[in-house]
């Protein structure tokens, strides 16, 4: 057997730690399932987390890689939302699955979730191919533009209806019939939504680690350089673009699973929820611009902070004023950022990715950084 | 080998170059020199066809280079070093030249490549590591110079290798130039600092206001009356 580089088993050491984790959580939820707070709290806040990780990563890939301001992900989020809804209720309809039980539904449930990734790539490719002729503050004014404009699309669509799916000539509850899941079947499906989001974090990790990671990193570090070194700078944009956006869609997918009804309000560029483009780049600037597991974890910071300030008991026991705040959960945000960024100004992860392989290294190599930052002030002290 | 005929370029309204024609042959080193907005870097752009020409042809052994598109003249051997260092600031001297061998497949030929431009600046060698962001001005310079040749191109276009470089650095960088140029290589060199420019070229234009006013061989041009008054301030 051909013995493996440090690439090779990074990648083997992950495969099993996941394999380990995904199996431990497969046991916990079948000893645990269907019980208490397990059931009614935890389950649906992995779900949640889990489209957000995905959402938060697939815009750090036009955002910290490839260096471009996109400000309507949710757009795209929206696109995956309604193809995985409408195409679980077209399937309900024709009667491949019933109550959603049997091999087909997982199947269906799958097939929705690709569908979405797919339409989402194809609409991000229609978007990129004009609007990456565009640079900066451009290019943000005409995805945000985007962000606006697909959300009217939606409302105009007569099988979506007005109002989401709540209304429409698709007027079905996506709960009763679709993709939608209680708390009885997030316990049932949530290996579902891991595996999705295992799989999606891997293919964006996998991205940014080749040729075409290499490639996009160069056209962030200097376009007219990476021309020059014969990169077709135009085709990587537009590629990492619709690429970004089929991780978008496929969290959208998960997102309408979560969902009794859809509505277009929750993709709003602004709105009060934790569902909008300027909350996903807050989580990409937080985690850390070019480091996908710094997105990872700025996503799980993130929702645990919305999921406090807004459930947490201790909430009640803190002053009017203090909790008069919380009612604008964006106001805490901005607070959370700004707080970051005058710690960490390039996030918490910097362009830094976790991995376990390379630790040992890297926690010997900050701890020497912090040694030499502390006896260079001590000289400096003493000579001053 | 690189033969311009009659290009012109407008910017907007603006009439960038007028009728600019130039050739270089197989193995020579040629200059262009010029003074500032006369159309020296914009000229470099339309051979890598950063900038499209309204009419006139840029033919590369025959091909024609106005109709491929930068990538693509990447690929018949033509490499560019762009003015002002163009460095990918957040990978290393090693990352750098890779990068500069991205249309290579064969790692044999690229590893090769990088051990010939070590070869030609062993100061990268020492600094391989290191963020190109973090090196001096003419460290970057020498990188960006060194990634051009890391594709084996034919023939080298270099813009203003010695701009904001210490008079020690310029002189380096120079000797380097011709030292590249005795390896074999074809050179097409733009330089505000005609002499030193003329003194390592085999032939130079002198570019005036988007016309080619002048051109001949280096070392007349260095004796010319117009020119040394112009450009070698004398």
């Amino acid at each position: 057997m051909k013995k493996l580089g440090r690439t090779g088993q990074g990648y083997l050491l992950n495969t099993i730690i996941i394999v380990l984790l995904f199996t431990a959580a497969q046991l916990v939820t079948a000893a645990f399932g269907g019980e208490g707070s397990f059931k009614l709290v935890l389950v649906p806040s992995i779900w949640q987390c889990c489209y957000l990780m995905i959402l938060a990563a697939s815009l750090n890939l036009v955002l910290g890689f490839l260096g471009q301001l996109s400000l309507g992900h949710c757009g795209f989020m929206a696109v995956g939302a309604y193809t995985a809804a409408l195409l679980s209720l077209a399937c309900e309809r024709a009667e491949l699955f019933k109550d959603k039980e049997g091999v087909v539904f997982i199947l269906v449930l799958f097939a929705c979730v690709l569908a979405a990734g797919i339409l989402s790539a194809l609409i991000g490719l229609l978007v990129g191919i004009p609007a990456l002729r565009l640079k900066g503050d451009y290019l943000a004014i005409i995805t945000l533009g985007f962000g606006m404009i697909i959300i009217n699309i939606i409302n105009n669509l007569p099988f979506c209806g007005q109002d989401g799916l709540a209304l429409g000539s698709a007027a079905a509850s996506l709960y009763k019939n679709g993709l939608g899941f209680g708390t009885k079947s997030k316990v049932e499906f949530l290996w579902a939504a891991l595996l999705v989001t295992i799989i999606s974090i891997t293919l964006m990790f996998m991205f940014v680690r080749s040729k075409y990671g290499r490639a996009i990193r160069a056209i962030r570090d200097d376009e007219i350089a990476a021309a020059a070194s014969g990169i077709n700078t135009s085709y990587y944009k537009v590629l990492t673009f619709a690429y970004s956006a089929f991780f978008a869609g496929v969290a959208g997918a998960l997102y309408s699973c979560t969902n009794a009804t859809l509505s277009t309000s929750s993709f709003a560029f602004t709105n009060g929820g934790i569902l909008n483009s300027t909350f996903i780049v807050v989580m990409v600037v937080l985690g850390g611009m070019g480091s996908i597991t710094g997105s990872v974890a700025a996503a799980v910071i993130m929702f645990f902070i919305n999921y406090q300030i807004k459930n947490g008991s201790w909430v009640d026991a803190l002053p009017a004023a203090v909790q008069a705040v919380f009612q604008y959960p964006m106001l805490v945000y901005a607070i959370v950022l700004i707080v970051v960024i005058m710690f960490r100004p390039r996030g918490i992860f910097g362009s830094y990715e976790f991995s376990l392989i390379n630790l040992k290294r890297d926690l010997k190599a900050a701890l020497e950084r912090r040694a030499a930052a502390r006896s260079e002030r001590k000289e400096a002290r003493s000579n001053g | 080998m690189l033969e311009i005929k009659d290009l012109n370029v407008f910017y907007g309204a603006i009439h960038a170059l007028k009728g600019v024609s130039l050739t270089v042959d197989e193995g020579e080193l040629v200059s262009l020199i010029g003074a500032n907005g006369a159309g020296k870097t914009t000229t470099l752009h339309t051979i890598s066809g950063l900038i499209t020409a309204s009419s006139g042809t840029v033919m590369l052994d025959g091909q024609d280079l106005q109709k491929a598109s930068p990538h693509r003249i990447i690929n018949m051997g033509l490499a560019h070093v762009p003015e002002g260092r163009h460095v990918f600031a957040r990978m290393t001297v090693e990352e750098n030249l890779r990068m500069g061998a991205y249309i290579l497949k064969d790692q044999k030929k690229i590893n090769e490549n990088l051990e010939k431009v070590y070869s030609h600046f062993p100061r990268l060698k020492e600094r391989w590591k290191q963020l190109a962001g973090t090196l001096s001005g003419g460290e970057q310079q020498m990188l960006a110079t060194g990634r051009a040749l890391m594709t084996d191109p034919r023939i080298v276009l270099m813009d203003e290798p010695s701009m904001g470089l210490s008079p020690l650095l310029v002189k380096e960088i120079f000797s380097i130039i011709q030292q590249l140029h005795d390896s074999g290589i074809t050179i097409l060199l733009v330089e505000q600092n005609a002499k030193m420019a003329l003194a390592i070229s085999d032939r130079a234009y002198v570019l005036e206001t988007g016309c080619i006013a002048m051109s001949g061989k280096a070392s007349e041009l260095a004796e010319d009356d117009r020119v040394r008054k112009a450009y070698l301030g004398a």
